[in-house]
């Protein structure tokens, strides 16, 4: 019922664990693919070994949940000998990637393909990186990107993580499609601050953080149902995902797979069978056979 | 309808005042807080120093109204919580974890600060048979506050010269015990679990990683397949022995495995 094509890649059912939450070590993931999860993002791993920033690097708020956890990880080369391969977990494995210039992304790219991943996953839209020139913000050098990445992945798939803070999502999708990405994964963390009033600061150490959790999703499911009007690519869709019914809408938006992070915050390391429960719940009692009968349904 | 409830979890500080500090054994403090904590044997919180940094801790006495912390000054952030002074005000996150399962007839091993985690459990057994070691004698933590405590220092400055497991063994070698409870270095928390798997004892150990988030979101305390923060910080012997990690690698912030 929940069987998913991403990109060639079957899926048993369409929710993926999002990158950043998770996805550092082998074990965990194994956990995770046991937990029902169709596919596994890794956190993002670039070119270096990165320690990210102090604590508090993440908090729940009342509304949904904060971090400036820095991008920390072993890098591309201590990572390739941590895991060896990527193409023998019980779960297919998404490599999720990034670096601080363009050069770095076909070295890392090259590297991660090596390792086999079922997929390629490029994060240009960090909010904890200060980029001088953010590349997620501009056509020219997310095309820029895609292709080095494209040219170094050789036939594995590559999905090119979005930023909402643009005014224009649509069109950097476009551009990321025109330069050969075969996905669009929409969308990464906008950045918000909380202020403790007795402390009278911002509670996380880098002040500022990315929004995900409840709070994220009206902005993602805006924002994949703006990139699906605008591409012809699949788009996993990430943001707020917690019940069944958040994934249905997003679907009803566009998107062909789902990213969950943030919902094991709320609901354990089995969101992603509880979800898939709850959406074939949804599914019998609405009399649908499968997710393609409500892709993109809600534009009309 | 999913039930709202589970939307409602929240992770934000309470910033307290500390009531009290004392000096322990060498390198070694407590702070006192006067708070109501709702917090089991075996779980850690996390302190925040507002620009410093946010660590977790195990609570070393638990009161009605009050519990403590007490830390070795080892790293940036404990030198820094070792400035604090009674009056200043530090950020409660937590509590987190697991904990012990508190049952009657057990040793308890210490090594070093390791005391402090097992101090609240301790408070709750009846008359336990208490292990507490340290290099030497003016390291050992509690030494007043347990007075029944078999002694053991690494150069004999005070008590036996000798490991926590090799008492630990002869202990075991005499009669049966029921549990044996455990929080130390690593290394000698594998000894004490091969101790008691050879005599067929049940053993609970509180293991440490580098830890970020505390609950479950960030993977940086991962031991194989199991999250410090939130499978544990307390694993049993079933569960320890089947931890090819165990006592051979821990992470770094950044993930990286190394030998310890």
């Amino acid at each position: 019922m929940l069987k998913t094509n991403l990109c060639g890649i079957k899926l048993k059912n369409p929710t993926i664990l999002a990158s950043g939450i998770l996805g550092v070590t082998k074990d965990i993931i194994g956990r995770i693919g046991k937990n029902g999860a169709g596919a596994v993002t890794l956190k993002s791993l670039c070119h270096e070994e990165r320690n990210g920033n102090p604590n508090p690097a993440m908090i729940a708020f009342e509304e949904g949940f904060l971090n400036s956890v820095g991008l920390s990880g072993q890098g591309i080369n201590n990572a390739a000998k941590d895991f060896k391969r990527l193409d023998n977990l019980s779960v297919p494995i998404i490599g999720s990637i990034f670096g601080y210039k363009i050069e770095h992304f076909g070295k890392v790219a090259k590297k991660m393909a090596s390792l086999k991943p079922a997929m390629i996953e490029v994060n240009i839209s960090c909010p904890n990186l200060d980029y001088k020139n953010p590349f997620f913000a501009d056509t020219e050098l997310t095309k820029k990107i895609t292709r080095i990445v494209k040219k170094n992945s050789k036939k594995i798939p590559v999905s090119v993580k979005l930023s909402p803070s643009v005014y224009n999502i649509a069109e950097i999708a476009k551009a990321a499609e025109k330069a050969g990405a075969d996905a669009i994964t929409a969308i990464n963390t906008p950045t918000g601050m909380v202020i403790d009033i007795n402390a009278r600061r911002p509670i996380l150490s880098k002040k500022k953080g990315g929004i995900s959790g409840p709070a994220l999703k009206p902005i993602a499911v805006r924002c994949v149902y703006e990139i699906y009007e605008a591409v012809k690519i699949p788009i996993i869709g990430t943001g707020g995902i917690t019940y069944g019914k958040d994934a249905i809408e997003m679907i009803m938006a566009g998107a062909t797979a789902v990213g969950i992070g943030t919902g094991i915050y709320y609901r354990g390391m089995d969101v992603f069978s509880k979800v898939c429960k709850e959406m074939e719940a949804w599914m019998k009692k609405n009399k649908v056979k499968n997710l393609d009968e409500i892709k993109g349904i809600a534009h009309r | 309808m999913p039930p709202k409830k589970e939307l409602q979890k929240t992770d934000l500080p309470v910033m307290l005042t500390i009531s009290k500090v004392i000096p322990e054994a060498k390198n070694h403090k407590t702070l006192f807080f006067n708070h109501k904590l709702d917090v089991k044997p075996g779980q850690f919180i996390k302190l925040w120093i507002p620009g410093v940094d946010s660590k977790p801790f195990a609570v070393s006495f638990h009161k009605k109204g009050s519990f403590a912390v007490t830390f070795q000054i080892i790293g940036k952030f404990t030198k820094a919580l070792s400035k604090v002074k009674a009056g200043d005000i530090v950020g409660l996150f937590g509590p987190y974890g697991n904990s012990f399962s508190a049952k009657k007839n057990a040793v308890v091993v210490g090594g070093g600060c390791g005391m402090a985690s097992l101090s609240n459990l301790i408070d709750r057994l009846k008359n336990p048979v208490i292990i507490n070691g340290a290099r030497s004698k003016d390291y050992i933590l509690f030494r007043n506050r347990y007075k029944s405590a078999i002694i053991a220092t690494d150069d004999g400055s005070s008590g036996k010269k000798a490991f926590t497991t090799d008492i630990l063994k002869e202990l075991l070698q005499k009669r049966k015990y029921s549990i044996v409870y455990t929080c130390g270095p690593e290394i000698m928390m594998k000894k004490v679990l091969d101790i008691c798997n050879k005599y067929k004892v049940n053993c609970e150990a509180s293991l440490e990683r580098y830890m970020s988030c505390g609950f479950g979101i960030c993977g940086k305390c991962a031991i194989n397949d199991k999250l410090v923060c939130q499978d544990g910080p307390v694993f049993n012997s079933k569960q320890l022995s089947k931890m090819t990690e165990f006592g051979n690698f821990h992470r770094l912030k950044s993930g990286r495995k190394v030998k310890f």
